[in-house]
């Protein structure tokens, strides 16, 4: 038993820093991406090839005056980004990042909580993230926080229901919440991967996906050429810092989800080992968050939410009734 | 163009070529079969993929367009008008300037100063020459009318400074004597053109 928890604490501090690392790396990643698909060079004076920007930037977060505006609720303007931060890094507990392997001798999952209703839990998690940016934006005491709360409640409200929907024909087919199960599912190779059944699925999920992380096409709760910054327009330094950190870990736990549920996760891929394959899977679908903003323009908020119920939540309903009619023929 | 025509002021109304963007769709029914289309069509990916060749050729096929200033700088013209140079004498090394006067007195923002005096030779030498660049505005006038080429606009745009004088003394525009190899026949703004042997005409005498 003390084991057992002695393993979780390191599994659980390895994987906070290494994904906060991975978060503080995605923005490097973030503007070169950009960068280089606009033929710029993106970050180059600090350090080779700009690496070490990154550490300039954590200084430069770490030594900024914590700005506290007056008028604000100080208490829970002060909590608001460790929601954030902190919901992102807790839904990670639930997701196999990658298979288990053997260190000196000692069988290592690198799950720190093997839950029985996984994905409801990272899910759950992910949407208890957003009240973080509500609660910031409703207790900074400026007008744009306000209207970027606003848009966080109504934008949450309507894809929410499309990622739960589109997720559960997956889970109809494989009969578990268990991410673990649903990788096992897909054990068979590239012909087994859910992506084949679940075309529809996967497409609403990656749009719901892209909506739950506040990426480019749904960024609209901190537009920055609308509301300023929206619910972060009041905050500065470490504050403003974990509103980001929290963001980038939910990409990189978007793009685990994706490739767990749908693309056969850490199974062997052809010659390619499972550690490796899910490395690339989840690297994929960060480049094509970067590669999406680089592209595509954002949308107004209506627009999101026009789509969100009036297409995808009846093509979600559509996708779940038809998968159920096939399994029970 | 009739007067009538001239007369209409109603600008925004004629003369446009209206753009064939298709009929909008008027009924639900519409609207849906366009969004249907539009869906199965993929156009997103058409953007995807746009950004995606720019990023080859940036990275692969050098069309990167980033010119990292400080240590590379784009080529500028050779009219431009920036820093004075003064030029020397290929042959003896000695600067050009005879010491005429006529910079000083074209200087439209009254911004050169030169004193001359007589060598032992009886030549006329430089012994103070100025350019004030606080005020000058590189017009290009004192250029244009030096009988000599002497001075001349060179490309040193970049005249951030703590003093000003360190441009504005008569020896740090001359050419460095042991660069003097390197000075090249000036084609630059107040040079003869290359054609001018062309546009010489004969002076009428005979009134």
């Amino acid at each position: 038993m003390d084991g057992y928890i002695i393993a979780t604490v390191i599994k659980a501090v390895l994987v906070l820093s290494i994904i906060a690392a991975l978060a503080g790396f995605g923005t490097y990643l973030e503007r070169k991406v950009l960068a280089f698909m606009q033929r710029r060079l993106g970050p180059m004076h600090v350090g080779p090839y700009g690496l070490l920007q990154l550490a300039a930037d954590g200084i430069k977060l770490f030594t900024k005056e914590d700005f506290i505006p007056s008028g604000a609720n100080r208490l829970i303007f002060m909590i608001a980004p460790m929601i954030t931060a902190a919901t992102a890094f807790i839904a990670l507990a639930a997701v196999p990042l990658l298979p288990e392997f053997k260190l000196f001798g000692v069988t290592v999952k690198p799950i720190i909580s093997d839950l029985d209703i996984g994905i409801l839990f990272v899910l759950g998690m992910m949407a208890a993230g957003l009240y973080g940016p509500l609660l910031a934006g409703m207790a900074q005491n400026n007008k744009w926080g306000l209207l970027g709360a606003a848009r966080t409640a109504a934008v949450f409200l309507s894809y929410e229901v499309v990622t739960g929907l589109s997720i559960l024909a997956p889970i109809m087919i494989v009969g578990s919440l268990s991410l673990i199960d649903f990788n096992n599912y897909q054990a068979g190779g590239m012909g087994e991967w859910l992506i084949w059944k679940q075309p529809l699925a996967f497409v609403l999920f990656l749009i719901a996906g892209f909506a739950e992380t506040n990426r480019t096409p749904f960024d609209l709760i901190e537009n920055e050429s609308e509301i300023i910054a929206g619910y972060a327009t009041e905050y500065s330094g470490m504050r403003w810092g974990m509103f980001f950190i929290g963001e980038y870990a939910n990409m990189i736990t978007i793009g685990f989800l994706a490739s767990l549920v749908f693309l056969g996760g850490f199974n062997d891929w052809g010659f390619l080992p499972g550690g490796l394959a899910i490395i690339l899977k989840v690297s994929f679908f960060f480049f094509f968050m970067l590669w999406v903003r680089a592209s595509w323009p954002h949308i107004r908020p209506d627009q999101l939410m026009w789509l969100c119920w009036k297409v995808l939540m009846p093509l979600a309903v559509i996708n779940v009734t038809i998968t159920g009619f096939v399994m029970m023929v | 163009m009739s007067l009538e025509q001239f007369k209409n002021r109603n600008v925004g109304t004629q003369n446009y070529t209206m753009l064939d963007l298709g009929e909008r769709p008027k009924t639900g029914w519409d609207r849906f079969k366009q969004v249907a289309r539009r869906s199965v069509k993929l156009e997103l990916f058409t953007g995807l993929k746009v950004t995606f060749r720019e990023m080859i050729k940036a990275l692969f096929m050098g069309e990167m367009h980033t010119i990292k200033y400080p240590f590379e700088k784009l080529p500028i013209s050779p009219r431009y008008r920036a820093i004075h140079e003064m030029k020397r004498l290929l042959e003896s090394g000695h600067y050009r300037c005879i010491g005429c006067g006529l910079c000083e007195k074209i200087c439209i923002a009254d911004c050169i100063r030169m004193d001359t005096r007589y060598d032992e030779n009886q030549r006329k030498e430089v012994s103070e020459y100025t350019i004030n660049f606080g005020r000058c505005i590189f017009c290009g006038y004192c250029a244009e009318v030096c009988p000599e080429l002497a001075i001349v606009h060179g490309g040193r745009y970049e005249n951030a400074s703590e003093q000003r004088a360190s441009f504005a003394l008569f020896e740090d525009m001359l050419t460095p004597l042991d660069q003097l190899n390197q000075q090249q026949e000036f084609p630059g703004f107040g040079a003869v053109s290359p054609d001018a042997d062309k546009k010489i005409k004969k002076t009428p005498l005979a009134y």
